[in-house]
């Protein structure tokens, strides 16, 4: 954390010398406990930053804490005080939602490094908003798709009770042929799964889905494995990103999970990154990670050909993409969400390390179910 | 709904309960002993789970790193009682809770300073992983049944403690009469220390035990101090007896209430949902169990004073 802040006032300082021509505000989980995923998006961020070499963009960072209000009131501050142009990190969906439609009505442009929430992918889509990672089904739809190609007929799924989770079993439905199981929503923070597991063990299921991202997934993987329960699970990569695995220990190996990216994509970009990340941070990169940096060289390749300032050539600019991913190929669809291949991947063991392993493709050049909602 | 499943759930109620009990046992002996708010109990549970995952990923032993969240969370307690807390005993309970949430954050963001912000690995010990077949054909798993076994071990000890002993004798009067005792020549602010270090122990020892099956990681004790919270106003402010009633009460109805209320809405409604207004009414179950028992004892199930 120090480093960055280091960098951020060098950054200032640099600023009073030599004019800092764009300024990026960048709002963030960075404590309490989902603070792991803002790191991540932060330090992949100011990595593809840092090795770009330009002096001239400043990067506010801001920690909202995982808190909405207080979200807000760091736009708000960003907007009016610092001034910034481009605004991004926000993590969660119910954050996203608090500051993003009043952010990109006051002409500043947003790109998300995370959160997709549907209704800024429909109907609420906006000319300045763009989303570098996933609309929010997108990895659970290729989970209902790896569950077809896998031969499952009868699944049992489960997710919290909050948007973000019913969008996750509505996901995987959506693509999933077969019978369900069961279904069920838990409480939000749910920390013990003995009930669940004993439904699971209870029902004739043959697989078992699950959407549970951070701690939660952690606490339902252990108790799984404890159960002895033997049934397939499959789930989008959150519950099995590079910050989690290690705590979630042997309980993982062999899961099938849902990523657009993973360490072992092959492509040159890709490599450097990985390298780079952990030669600068001493860990290996989570998706969240990519999905930093993939933002930052987005920004950076629309800082090449326009100014902020000249806001439709940079709007056509960002809309161009054209910038090497960490993903290979990136294109933005008409509701400026990413048109991307969805992989399956496996946790492996590399050595003492927990990690993933790319095992096929579970949907190709995939969009999002709102698009056809967007009026741009 | 088969007997099978009916009786792994009432396990795993009774499970829950009596980790609740751990952590409400404390927090009922310093709120009535002392008459202290203790918001960042939940802290004192995070610090034993820390230990424990630092101390067994060290060593390789569960038990040390165990023995290592008792000894972590007691010096915790007794350094933030001599420190923070012995200033608050006079003071109006806003102010302790004020203080005492001070002490979350303070807690929080030590723990992110010298563990980072990823969550630590902990894992059950090989010898009681895996499940066990009970007399019926009930798949358990072995470490939930051991959990089970240890918080009554500690709901015994702690009554032979607090019936049988010297010290239990002082505890016991220190929540009647506390000028009474300290004309008695009890050294009453080395009882409160000790009485604030026996809480955080069985605090740490809950954090170590539960952090096993689920995620290290901060702030995971605050979602358990507000169910703790319920169990002791259930049971009665200061009773460790009510806290051992009230927390199995909880433990039994968060469970039960959801795994059958979901199923009850099946009946007339279709499954989805069923599913999601079975589990928003649930979530609300303990809560509506602690306003029953409210009106019907406003003291709670085994509270003296009125």
């Amino acid at each position: 954390m120090n480093r960055f802040m280091v960098a951020v006032t060098a950054a200032t300082l640099a600023a009073t010398t030599v004019a800092a021509d764009v300024k990026v505000g960048m709002i963030t989980t960075l404590s309490g406990g989902g603070a792991g995923l803002g790191i991540d998006v932060r330090d992949g961020f100011m990595l593809a930053i840092a090795q770009s070499g330009r002096d001239d963009i400043e990067v506010v960072i801001e920690d909202d804490q995982r808190k909405p209000d207080i979200a807000v009131q760091l736009s708000d501050k960003m907007i009016q005080s610092e001034r910034v142009d481009v605004m991004t990190g926000i993590i969660w969906s119910n954050l996203a939602m608090a500051v993003v439609p009043a952010a990109v009505n006051q002409n500043v442009f947003y790109l998300s490094p995370n959160a997709g929430p549907s209704p800024l992918a429909g109907k609420g889509c906006h000319q300045n908003y763009f989303n570098v990672a996933w609309q929010n089904d997108n990895l659970h739809e290729a989970a209902g798709a790896h569950a077809n190609s896998a031969g499952y007929t009868n699944s049992f799924i489960l997710a919290p009770n909050y948007p973000a989770g019913t969008d996750a079993l509505t996901g995987y439905k959506r693509f999933f042929e077969g019978e369900l199981a069961g279904e069920i929503y838990t409480q939000l923070g749910q920390t013990d799964y003995a009930a669940e597991i004993a439904q699971i063990r209870a029902s004739d299921a043959d697989s078992v889905f699950f959407f549970l991202p951070g701690g939660m997934g952690i606490s339902f993987l252990k108790q799984y494995a404890d159960s002895g329960i033997d049934l397939p699970v499959v789930g989008p990569a959150f519950s099995f990103d590079q910050g989690i695995l290690q705590a979630v220990g042997d309980a993982a190996l062999g899961v099938v999970n849902t990523s657009q990216w993973n360490k072992d994509i092959d492509n040159p970009t890709n490599a450097a990154f990985v390298e780079t990340f952990e030669a600068e941070y001493g860990r290996l990169p989570s998706l969240y990670a990519s999905q930093g940096f993939d933002t930052a060289n987005l920004l950076l390749s629309a800082l090449d050909k326009a100014e902020p300032s000249d806001a439709d050539a940079f709007r056509d600019a960002l809309r161009a993409a054209e910038f090497d991913s960490t993903r290979g190929d990136f294109a933005f669809g008409p509701n400026h969400h990413p048109v991307q291949t969805i992989y399956a991947r496996e946790v492996i063991k590399e050595g003492d390390i927990f990690t993933n392993k790319i095992i096929g493709t579970a949907l190709e050049a995939h969009s999002d179910a709102y698009a056809a909602d967007c009026k741009m | 709904m088969s007997s099978i499943l009916i009786i792994e759930q009432i396990l795993n109620g009774l499970q829950f309960g009596v980790m609740l009990f751990l952590m409400a046992a404390g927090l009922t002996l310093i709120f009535g002993v002392m008459g202290l708010i203790n918001l960042a109990h939940g802290s004192l549970y995070m610090v034993g789970a820390f230990a424990t995952a630092a101390v067994a990923g060290a060593t390789g032993s569960f038990l040390l790193g165990l023995i290592a969240a008792m000894v972590a969370a007691a010096l915790a307690g007794a350094i933030i009682e001599m420190v923070v807390i012995r200033r608050l005993y006079k003071a109006p309970h806003l102010d302790q809770v004020l203080a005492t949430f001070a002490l979350i954050l303070i807690f929080s963001e030590g723990t992110r300073w010298l563990f980072g912000s990823f969550p630590l690995f902990l894992d059950i010990p090989d010898v009681i992983s895996g499940p066990v077949t009970l007399p019926g054909g009930i798949a358990y798993p072995i470490y939930r049944l051991t959990l089970i076994a240890v918080g009554l071990a500690v709901a015994i000890g702690l009554w032979l403690l607090i019936e049988r002993t010297r010290i239990g004798i002082q505890i016991r009067a220190g929540e009647n009469d506390r000028e009474m005792i300290a004309a008695l020549g009890v050294d009453i602010s080395k009882l409160y220390t000790l009485v604030f270090a026996l809480g955080a122990a069985l605090a740490g020892l809950a954090g170590g035990l539960v952090g096993a099956i689920q995620s290290v990681q901060i702030g995971m004790g605050e979602p358990v101090l507000i169910l703790a919270f319920v169990v002791i106003v259930i049971g009665g402010i200061g009773s460790v007896r009510g806290a051992f009633v009230g927390a199995l009460l909880v433990g039994l109805t968060d469970t039960l209430g959801g795994v059958f209320l979901p199923e009850f809405f099946k009946l007339f409604m279709e499954t989805g949902a069923a599913q999601k207004t079975g589990s928003a009414i649930s979530s609300m179950s303990v809560y509506v169990l602690m306003g029953i028992v409210l009106i019907w004892r406003p003291t709670g199930l085994f509270g003296a004073r009125s």
